[in-house]
């Protein structure tokens, strides 16, 4: 099982500056818990802490074949061979 | 130093105008590592506020794929103060996530809607830290002569 994810420029130190790297699931938090397997660090940057478990941060969008996971279930989010992750940091500020 | 062509520096500005009284925001894409501010994208605020900005995820999405197709990535990314100085707010520099981007903030706090010179100040923000940078701008930006 194979899941492509791509990675912002921002992360990309955890990556060895790979823009792209494979990752297998079958839910978000299941490749987010793969992805910290082979790049450590990673998974801080997408998730906190909350008092029922870790959530995604609120400003990091993940989208799941183009539709942003937190319309797709957040870290629930059903995955299957050949699904295409991008990560991207919100662009906000006050 | 960010150099930025007259028609897109008055693009960023008149876009901020436009928008007051809320924040107004977007990117100015150029070819990858070339540091030359070519395309300006206006972004629509999501928040629609006069203290906060942030691009839609979906329209997000879409301009990195979009930059992504191009080769291009995001050299200026720019926000107006709408009541407050052209300098990055702690909410500005704590979600700043473009280490190589230059950002540009616009303040209209002085002229709202109308004509007026505008505060328009670019920083380099890495690491939560802040730095300043002189904005030069010219009729057009030199070729690469290579």
């Amino acid at each position: 099982m194979s899941i492509e994810v791509r990675i912002p420029t921002i992360l990309r130190t955890y990556t060895g500056g790979e823009k792209a790297v494979a990752g297998s699931g079958v839910s978000l938090a299941e490749l987010i818990d793969d992805l910290e397997a082979n790049h450590p660090g990673i998974k801080e940057r997408l998730l906190e802490p909350k008092d029922d478990g870790d959530e995604l941060r609120r400003f990091v969008n993940v989208y799941v074949n183009d539709e942003d996971v937190r319309f797709l279930g957040g870290l629930k989010a059903p995955l299957s061979d050949g699904d295409q992750i991008v990560v991207l940091p919100a662009v906000a500020g006050g | 130093m960010l150099t930025l062509d007259r028609a897109t520096y008055d693009a960023i500005i008149a876009h901020a105008k436009r928008d007051h009284p809320d924040e107004a925001c977007g990117v100015v894409a150029g070819p990858a590592g070339s540091d030359r501010p070519e395309r300006l994208v206006e972004m629509v605020n999501a928040a629609g506020s006069p203290t906060f900005y942030e691009f839609d995820s979906t329209d997000l999405l879409n301009l990195y794929k979009e930059m992504d197709d191009r080769d291009e990535e995001p050299v200026v990314i720019y926000h107006s103060h709408t009541a407050t100085e052209a300098y990055p707010s702690r909410t500005d520099i704590g979600l700043a996530m473009e280490p190589n981007a230059h950002y540009v903030l616009v303040s209209t706090r002085e002229h709202g809607n109308n004509e007026g010179a505008e505060e328009f100040r670019s920083y380099r923000i890495v690491d939560g830290v802040v730095s300043e940078e002189v904005v030069t701008v010219v009729d057009s930006i030199p070729t690469p002569t290579d």
